[in-house]
C-alpha cells in the first residue's frame, strides 16, 4: 500500500464519519422548557434545607396555602376563603375545591397541619409562629383552624413567605417525616410533577405538567393567582454551569432559559436579536456585611459603627455589578420598595463618608487587630466584594487580613465561633433575596440575642428582640410599619450588619419564550413556547 | 506471566489501602463543613449542628476511617451526603459519559498523532516536521477551557456543525452519541495528540537509524510497509506506553472538559463533591480512579508481550 492510498483511504473514513454525523437528526424539543437553573439541585425536601434550589425545586411541585403577589402583598393560594375571630385568636381556613396530590387523593385541612407543624420546626418565621399557635385541627376535610394562645400579627404572613423555607404542603404521610431527616416520597399538589425516575443528580432534574392541577382564576402575579401550565415539561439542565458555555448554548437555542446571566455577559446578550432579557422582578437581592460581634474589634459598636460610615454601597456595586441599570444603592435593611422598607436612621451609612469614619474610628480606641475579611473566590455572584471592603477598611484606618478561599470553606468556617486568630473571622460578604429579609421577623440579622442568635455574627442587643416582639404581636399595619422604623433605627444604632446596596440578577431567554411575570423567583408557570 | 498477573493485582491492594488512608486524611483536614453545605446559606447554626450529627462527623476521625473502611471492604463506598444516593449508584452513572469521552479523545488523538508523527520522523527536518513540532508546542500550551471556548465560537456558533454543550447516551444511537461528543473529544485530544505525536516521532525516528529499516528498503520493499511494519511495529513500546498513561489521565482528567461542554461524566461529579466537602462521594471517586489507574498500567505491561517478542514475564 503507498502512502497517497493510505491517505485517499483516511480520507474517506472521515468523509464516512461525517456523514453519520450530519445524518444525526434535530431533537424535536418543542414543547419541552429547558432551563438552566442558577445552580445545583441536591436536596430535594425545600423543609429540611434553606437552599434556594430546593426552594424552586419546590415551588414546581408544591402549592402553598398563600402567596405573595408582585406588591409583596399576601394572597390566598391553596385556601380558598378564610375567617379571622374578633380577638385574632381563631384562624379558620377554607381548601379551594379540586386540590389532588399527585397520586389522585384529595388535598386535606389533615395534610395541610402535619406540613404546618414540619415547616414550624425548621423555619426562623415557622418556629416564631409556633410560639403563638396553641393547637391545629381539621373539623371538615376541607377546613382547618389554627389557635392562637395569645394574638399576634404575622400568621398569613408566615404562611405565605417566598423566601428560603417556603411552607409548602405536602402530604400527611410525608410531612409526618422527622423535621431533621430529608423526605423520600415526592409527591405535591402543584402544577408539575417531579419525575424522580428521570432525576440523575448534577445532570439533570425533570417536571411534567400535572394535568388535574386547578389553577386560581386570577392572573399570575408573584407566587399568587393562576399557576397555568402551558409547556409539556421542564428539564433543568443541571451540568451546564460553565457560564460562557450557557450563552452560547443560548444563544444556538440549545437551552431556552439561563436563570442566572453573569453580568459579565449581560451586554453579548443583550445585543443578541434572538435572546430576550425579560423582566422578572421588582425587587432582587441585597448585598451585605457582616460582623462578627462575639471578638473584638467588632464586639465595640463604635467600631462597627465606623465601618458602616465607610462603606458607601456605590464602589461595591460598581465593582461587583458593574451594569448600572442593574444595581441602585438603598439603606434600607428590610430592601428599599418592600412593606417595611424604611431607611430610618440610616444617616450614618448614607450621609457618613471617609471621614467620618475615620473620626469614630479614632474615637472608638480600636488597637489595631487585624481584621480577617473572608474572601470567597469561586463565587463570581460576590467575590469582588471582600476587596472593595478591605479597601474601604484600610482607608478608614483599619488592618486588614484578607483571607481568600473557596465559598465551602467560608460557609463552614463562619459558623465557628472561635477566635479569629484561631481560626474563626471578623468579617463576610454575602448576598441575600428581597425576600428573605424585608421582614423584621424573617430578616435573620435582626436576632440579637448573642449566641442564641439564629446567624452567623451573634449581634448581641435588648432592645432588639423587645422591639421584634412588638412586631409579632401588632396586628395592624400602621403600628407594625412604625416598629419596623424603630428596629430599623435600632439596627443602625448598634450596627448589626451593613446593607452595601440592591442589584438585580438578570435572566435571559430566548425569544419564542412568552408569559414572564413579575414573580421575584425563579418560576416556571405561565411559560408558553412558540 | 499468570504469576506475574498474581503479583501486579496483589501489589494494587495496599496501593488501594494507602491512597484510602491519605484520602480520607485529606479530606478531613481540608476546611470545610459539609453539614454547613448541606443546610444552605440561610441556615442557623443549630441546624448544622443537627446535620453534623446526623452524619456522624461528630466521631473522632479513627473512628470514622475504620466505619467507612470496614463498609468499604464488603463494597459499599457509603452515601453521598450531598445526593443523599449510593456512591456506587453515583460512578455507575457517571462511568459511561466519562468512558465514552476518554475513548473518542483517544481514538481520535492515536489517529492524529501516530500517521503524524511517523510522517514527520520519515521526512525530519522538513516541514511537516517542523509544523508538528510547533502543533506539539502549541497543544500543551493552550489551556483546555481556552481551546475549548475557541472550538466552540467556530464549530458551534460559526460553523453550526456541532452542539455546544450535552451528553447524549449510548443508548440512544451511535450517531446521536458520536455526534455529541465529537466537540469535546476533539478539544481534549489536542493536547493527546501533541504528546503521542512527539513521543511516536521520536521512536520511529531512532528505529528508521537501524539496520534492519536500510536492509528493508534494499530488499525494495514499498515505503509505506518499512514505515508500518518495520519501522512503527519496531517503535509501538514507547507509544503504546504513552497511550496507555494517557487513558489513565483521561479518566481523571477529564474535569475541565466536563465542565465546560456540560457532560455529566465522573469529572463533574469530583468537582461536585469536592466543592460540597461531600467526603463519601471524593473517597470513592478517587478509589476508582486509582483501581482504573493501576489496572491501565498493567494492561500497558502485558500489551508489551504483544509488540515484543522479547519481552516476557
Amino acid at each position: 500500500m503507498s502512502l497517497s492510498t493510505l491517505f485517499k483511504r483516511g480520507a474517506l473514513g472521515l468523509a464516512a464519519a461525517a456523514a453519520i454525523v450530519a445524518a444525526v437528526p434535530a431533537h424535536a424539543q418543542s414543547n419541552v422548557l429547558r432551563v438552566v437553573p442558577h445552580s445545583n439541585l441536591a436536596v430535594l425536601d425545600p423543609i429540611w434545607t434553606t437552599a434556594y434550589m430546593s426552594r424552586n425545586h419546590g415551588y414546581m411541585i408544591y402549592d402553598t396555602l398563600f402567596g405573595t403577589d408582585e406588591k409583596g402583598q399576601i394572597k390566598p393560594q391553596m385556601v380558598d376563603t378564610w375567617t379571622i375571630s374578633p380577638d385574632n385568636r381563631l384562624y379558620t381556613f377554607k381548601l379551594r375545591k379540586g386540590l389532588l396530590w399527585h397520586d389522585g387523593t384529595p388535598v386535606t385541612g389533615e395534610d395541610v397541619i402535619a406540613s404546618i407543624g414540619r415547616w414550624g420546626k425548621r423555619d426562623a418565621m415557622g418556629s416564631a409562629l409556633m410560639q403563638f399557635v396553641s393547637r391545629m385541627d381539621s373539623p371538615a376535610p376541607d377546613t382547618f383552624r389554627i389557635f392562637l394562645g395569645e394574638a399576634c400579627g404575622f400568621v398569613l404572613e408566615a404562611l405565605g413567605k417566598p423566601g428560603s423555607s417556603v411552607p409548602f404542603m405536602m402530604p400527611k404521610r410525608v410531612a409526618d417525616t422527622d423535621p431533621f431527616k430529608q423526605i423520600e416520597d415526592y409527591t405535591g399538589s402543584g402544577p408539575y410533577v417531579f419525575k424522580r425516575d428521570e432525576f440523575k443528580p448534577g445532570d439533570k432534574a425533570v417536571y411534567t405538567k400535572f394535568d388535574k392541577y386547578v389553577p386560581r382564576s386570577e392572573p399570575p402575579s408573584g407566587t399568587t393567582g393562576g399557576k397555568r401550565v402551558f409547556v409539556d415539561r421542564v428539564e433543568w439542565n443541571l451540568a451546564l454551569r460553565d457560564a460562557q458555555a450557557q450563552l452560547a448554548a443560548l444563544q444556538k437555542g440549545e437551552v431556552d432559559i439561563i436563570e442566572a446571566l453573569g453580568f459579565d455577559f449581560y451586554e453579548a446578550a443583550k445585543k443578541d436579536t434572538s435572546i430576550q432579557i425579560p423582566t422578572y422582578s421588582n425587587i432582587g437581592l441585597q448585598y451585605m456585611a457582616r460582623f462578627n460581634h462575639l471578638h473584638k474589634p467588632f464586639d465595640n459598636p463604635k467600631v462597627r459603627q465606623a465601618v458602616i460610615a465607610a462603606f458607601a454601597q456605590e464602589p461595591f456595586l460598581r465593582a461587583q455589578v458593574g451594569v448600572k441599570e442593574l444595581y441602585k444603592p438603598c439603606y434600607s435593611m428590610f430592601y428599599c420598595n418592600t412593606p417595611y422598607g424604611s431607611t430610618a436612621g440610616s444617616e450614618l451609612q448614607s450621609k457618613g463618608g471617609m471621614r467620618k469614619a475615620q473620626e469614630l474610628l479614632k474615637a472608638s480606641g480600636y488597637d489595631g487587630t487585624p481584621i480577617v475579611v473572608m474572601k470567597p473566590t469561586d463565587l463570581a455572584s460576590i467575590q469582588k466584594l471582600p476587596d472593595v471592603a478591605a479597601q474601604l477598611l484600610r482607608q478608614a484606618g483599619f488592618k486588614v487580613d484578607l483571607q481568600a478561599m473557596d465559598w465551602q470553606t467560608l460557609v463552614g468556617r463562619r459558623a465557628k465561633k472561635d477566635a479569629p486568630d484561631k481560626g474563626g473571622w471578623h468579617m463576610f460578604l454575602t448576598a441575600w433575596t428581597a425576600h428573605d429579609i424585608w421582614s423584621p421577623i424573617s430578616n435573620p440579622t435582626m436576632d440579637t440575642r448573642g449566641e442564641k442568635s439564629v446567624w452567623f455574627g451573634w449581634a448581641t442587643d435588648d432592645k432588639l428582640p423587645a422591639l421584634r416582639d412588638q412586631f409579632m404581636r401588632a396586628t395592624d399595619e400602621p403600628t407594625k410599619k412604625k416598629l419596623a422604623d424603630a428596629i430599623h433605627t435600632r439596627a443602625f444604632e448598634i450596627g448589626t450588619h451593613v446593607a452595601i446596596g440592591e442589584y438585580q440578577q438578570p435572566m435571559a431567554a430566548r425569544k419564542n419564550i412568552s408569559g414572564f411575570f413579575i414573580h421575584n423567583g425563579n418560576i416556571y408557570w405561565n411559560l408558553k413556547k412558540d | 506471566m499468570l504469576a506475574f498477573l498474581g503479583r501486579r493485582l496483589l501489589a494494587t491492594i495496599p496501593v488501594l489501602l494507602i491512597v484510602s488512608v491519605l484520602v480520607f486524611l485529606l479530606l478531613r483536614l481540608t476546611p470545610g463543613d459539609p453539614a454547613a453545605i448541606l443546610a444552605g446559606d440561610q441556615a442557623t447554626t443549630e441546624q448544622i449542628a443537627q446535620i453534623r450529627e446526623n452524619l456522624g462527623l461528630n466521631r473522632s476521625i479513627p473512628a470514622q476511617y475504620l466505619i467507612w473502611l470496614g463498609h468499604m471492604l464488603q463494597g459499599d463506598l457509603g452515601q453521598s451526603f450531598y445526593y443523599k444516593t449510593e456512591v456506587v449508584t453515583l460512578i455507575g452513572q457517571r462511568i459511561e459519559p466519562t468512558l465514552s469521552l476518554a475513548l473518542i479523545t483517544i481514538v481520535v488523538a492515536v489517529l492524529v498523532s501516530v500517521p503524524l508523527g511517523v510522517l514527520a520522523a520519515w521526512r525530519h527536518g522538513g516541514w511537516l516536521d517542523r509544523g508538528l513540532m510547533a502543533f506539539s508546542v502549541l497543544g500543551f500550551s493552550i489551556p483546555v477551557f481556552v481551546l475549548a471556548y475557541l472550538l466552540i465560537w467556530l464549530l458551534s456558533m460559526r460553523l453550526g456543525w456541532l452542539p455546544v454543550q450535552g451528553y447524549v447516551r449510548l443508548s440512544n444511537g451511535v450517531g446521536p452519541w458520536l455526534y455529541q461528543l465529537l466537540l469535546p473529544s476533539i478539544t481534549l485530544s489536542v493536547i493527546y495528540i501533541a504528546l503521542i505525536a512527539r513521543v511516536t516521532r521520536a521512536a520511529v525516528l531512532e528505529t528508521l537509524g537501524e539496520d534492519y529499516i536500510r536492509t528493508a528498503r534494499a530488499k525494495g520493499l514499498p515505503e509505506a510497509k518499512v514505515l508500518l511494519r518495520h519501522a512503527l511495529a519496531n517503535a509501538a513500546v514507547p507509544i503504546i506506553t504513552v497511550i496507555g498513561i494517557g487513558i489513565a489521565l483521561l479518566i481523571g482528567g477529564v474535569v475541565v472538559t466536563e465542565s465546560v461542554y456540560a457532560i455529566p461524566g465522573l469529572g463533574r461529579l469530583t468537582v461536585d463533591a469536592v466543592l460540597a466537602r461531600d467526603f463519601p462521594t471524593i473517597q470513592g471517586i478517587i478509589l476508582f480512579f486509582s483501581f482504573v489507574y493501576v489496572l491501565v498500567n498493567l494492561l500497558v505491561d502485558l500489551s508489551y508481550v504483544f509488540f515484543d517478542p522479547r519481552i516476557r514475564y
